[in-house]
C-alpha cells in the first residue's frame, strides 16, 4: 500500500521530488516573467539550465506563415529570441511554404537566405523536396550544393505520394549519396481540427522499414510521428535502420521515457514544432520525464550533432 | 505557484489498481509542480455505458481518492441515457461522497433534454459540470458534443457551473461559440500544444473562465502545461489558469464539504 502523500508539504517529499517541484516552479515562474520574485534573477532559466553546456538542438522548427492562423512566434527575429531563451543552440528550419508552394527552388532560396539574415548562427536551413514533382533533383542539387543545407524535409501527405513510390526510393538514393539527413514528416495538425477544406491526411509509414532496411547509409529524421492512428512502430523502425524520433507529438504521460523504453537512446530526438507549437510544450516533456544524464545528453543535442557530424 | 490539473484520467497509466494508477500520475505530476489532479471516469472507458459500468467506473475514482485524498479531486461520470441511475449515483458519489464535479462525456450530445435533471441536481449541489465538447473535421460521434451545443444547455441553466472539455476541441470555433456564456469556462486539455491558442481563449473569454488541465494519462502533462507556459499572456493571467480558477469555481462545494 502506498503512502498518502502531501504534495505541498516538501518534508514528506523526496528530496529528488523537491527538487524537480522547486526546479519547475522556478521554471514556471521564468517562462511567466515573474522570476524575480521567485527566485533570484541572476540565475540562469532553469529550463536553460535543464539543457546541459552544449544546449538544445531542436530538429523540428519551421519558418513562414501557417495557412490557418497567425502563430505568436512567425517573425524570425521572435522565433530566434525564444528558441535562444530557452536554451536551443541549433534549429533545423523547414519552411510552412514547402506544404502547399509549387515553385519549391524558390521556397528553399528563400529558407536559405532567411536562416542567414536573420537566424544569428541559429538556424539550419532544411529543404522542401518533392519527388513527384518533375525538378526535384535540381531542387535537390540546390540544397547540397548552392544552399549548403546539412539536409531535406519531406511531406508525403502534403505532396500526395505514398511511401512506396519509386520516385521516393530513387530521391533517398540520391540524398544518401549526397550525405544529407532526410527529415520525413508524418503530420503537421491533427486530422480532427483540420480545416474542413484542407484535410490531410497522416503519412503511412509502413513501407518506410523496407526502405531503411535497403540503405544502411541513410540517415532519416521521423518528425510529427507521434499521433495514435497512425502506424509508427519505433523499435521495428529503428532495427529497419538509422532513423532517429522527433518528440515533437508525442504524448502520454512520460512519453520521452516511454520511447527511451522501447529504443535506445541513440534514437531520440529533441524536436518541438515550433512555432506551430509551444517549443516549452516539448521542453517540459524533458522535465516529466525520469532521465538519467547521458540519456537527457543525448535527447538533448548529441543525437543530432552526431547525424550532422556525419554529413559535413 | 499552486497548480492543479482540471482534466485527468486513470486510463493511459500503468498499474493494476486505481490507486497505483494514481501513484503513477502524481510522480509524473510532482516532476512539474503539479500540486492536485482531478480525475474522473475509470480503468476502462465506454462511449454508452450501462448504469452498472457507471459505477463501477465511479468505483475506481472513489478508490484513488481514498488513497490520495490530499492530491486527488473527482468528478463523477454520469450519463444522460440513464437518467435516474445518474442522478442517484450524483447522490452517492457528491452529496454523501468526496467527489466535487460532475463528468458528461460522449453518451448523449449536451442540448439534448435529458441533461437537465442532472445539471439541476448538480448545481443544488454546487458540483461543476465537466462537459466534453469536440468539434471533429472526421466527424463527431453519434452523442458526442460540439460547443455549440454546450453553449446551448449553458443558456438553459443559468444558474449552473459548466467547464467546457477541450475548449471545444477545434478551439477557434469552440471559444468563439462559447464567449457568450459566461456561465462556461474552458479546459485546454486534450488537443495538440497549437501556439496561440491560450493567447485566444484569454481574448476572447477572459483569464477567468480559462483552466489548465492535460486529459493525461492520453496526453502528457507537459505538452498541455507547456500552453499556459509558454503563453504571451500576462503572469497574473497564468496563475489564474493554472489554478485560482479552479479552485474558485470548486470553493463552494469544498466549503459546503468541510462544513459537512
Ligand atoms: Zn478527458
Amino acid at each position: 500500500m502506498r503512502q498518502k502523500d502531501g504534495g505541498a508539504d516538501p518534508g514528506r517529499l523526496s528530496r529528488r521530488s523537491f527538487l524537480c517541484t522547486t526546479t519547475v516552479a522556478a521554471a514556471a515562474a521564468a517562462a511567466a516573467g515573474w522570476r524575480a520574485e521567485t527566485a533570484d534573477a541572476a540565475a540562469p532559466d532553469p529550463l536553460i539550465g535543464a539543457t546541459g553546456p552544449r544546449g538544445l538542438v531542436d530538429t523540428n522548427v519551421w519558418l513562414g506563415q501557417w495557412p490557418g492562423r497567425r502563430l505568436p512566434l512567425e517573425e524570425t527575429p521572435a522565433l530566434v529570441a525564444r528558441l535562444r531563451r530557452q536554451g536551443v543552440r541549433q534549429a533545423w528550419a523547414g519552411s510552412f511554404d514547402g506544404l502547399w508552394h509549387k515553385d519549391l527552388g524558390a521556397v528553399n532560396a528563400r529558407l536559405a537566405a532567411e536562416c542567414r539574415r536573420q537566424g544569428r548562427g541559429l538556424l539550419t536551413p532544411f529543404g522542401t523536396i518533392n519527388p513527384a514533382d518533375p525538378a526535384w533533383e535540381e531542387d535537390l542539387r540546390r540544397c547540397a550544393e548552392e544552399h549548403q543545407m546539412p539536409g531535406i524535409r519531406l511531406h508525403p501527405n502534403y505532396h500526395g505520394y505514398q511511401l512506396d513510390d519509386p520516385a521516393l526510393a530513387r530521391l533517398l538514393d540520391r540524398a544518401g549519396q549526397r550525405g544529407l539527413i532526410v527529415q520525413l514528416v508524418a503530420a503537421m495538425e491533427d486530422e480532427r481540427t483540420q480545416h474542413p477544406r484542407m484535410r490531410v491526411p497522416q503519412v503511412d509509414v509502413a513501407p518506410l522499414a523496407a526502405l531503411l532496411a535497403s540503405r544502411p547509409e541513410l540517415r532519416l529524421v521521423l518528425l510529427n510521428w507521434g499521433r495514435g492512428a497512425n502506424s509508427v512502430q519505433p523499435p521495428r523502425l529503428a532495427e529497419a535502420g538509422q532513423i532517429c524520433f522527433d518528440i515533437a507529438t508525442l504524448e502520454g504521460v512520460g512519453g520521452v521515457a516511454s520511447l527511451l523504453r522501447q529504443v535506445s537512446a541513440g534514437r531520440v530526438v529533441f524536436g518541438s514544432c515550433a512555432p506551430l507549437f509551444y517549443l516549452e510544450s516539448a521542453l517540459l516533456k524533458l522535465q516529466e520525464s525520469p532521465l538519467t544524464e547521458a540519456q537527457l545528453a543525448a535527447v538533448r543535442a548529441d543525437n543530432a550533432l552526431r547525424l550532422r557530424r556525419r554529413v559535413s | 505557484m499552486k497548480i492543479w490539473d482540471a482534466h485527468c484520467h486513470l486510463s493511459g497509466v500503468p498499474g493494476q489498481t486505481p490507486a497505483e494508477r494514481m501513484a503513477q500520475l502524481l510522480s509524473f505530476a510532482d516532476r512539474l509542480g503539479i500540486e492536485r489532479l482531478c480525475v474522473c471516469m475509470g480503468m476502462r472507458w465506454s462511449y454508452d455505458p450501462t448504469p452498472a459500468d457507471m459505477r463501477q467506473q465511479n468505483d475506481e475514482v472513489l478508490a484513488a481518492l481514498q488513497h490520495w485524498p490530499h492530491r486527488a479531486l473527482g468528478y463523477v461520470y454520469l450519463t444522460p441515457n440513464h437518467v435516474a441511475a445518474s442522478l442517484a449515483e450524483l447522490d452517492r458519489c457528491v452529496r454523501d461522497g468526496p467527489m466535487v464535479g460532475v463528468k458528461l462525456w460522449v453518451a448523449r450530445r449536451a442540448h439534448a433534454p435529458e441533461l437537465d435533471p442532472i445539471v439541476e441536481r448538480a448545481t443544488e449541489l454546487q458540483a461543476p459540470i465537466l462537459q466534453h465538447t469536440y468539434l471533429k473535421a472526421t466527424g463527431n460521434l453519434p452523442g458526442e458534443s460540439t460547443p455549440m451545443d454546450l453553449a446551448e444547455l449553458a443558456r438553459r441553466h443559468p444558474a449552473a457551473t459548466f467547464i467546457g472539455a477541450h475548449a471545444g476541441g477545434d478551439f477557434e470555433l469552440g471559444l468563439r461559440a462559447l464567449r457568450a456564456c459566461e456561465n462556461v469556462s474552458v479546459d485546454l486539455c486534450g488537443t495538440d500544444p497549437a501556439a496561440g491558442m491560450t493567447e485566444m481563449a484569454v481574448r476572447e473569454l477572459g483569464a477567468h473562465r480559462v483552466l489548465y488541465g492535460s486529459d493525461a494519462g492520453g496526453r502528457s502533462f507537459a505538452s498541455q502545461l507547456g500552453k499556459v507556459l509558454g503563453a504571451d499572456i500576462p503572469a497574473a493571467a497564468k496563475k489564474l489558469i493554472l489554478g485560482e480558477n479552479l479552485r474558485r469555481l470548486l470553493r463552494p462545494i469544498l466549503q459546503r464539504k468541510k462544513s459537512l
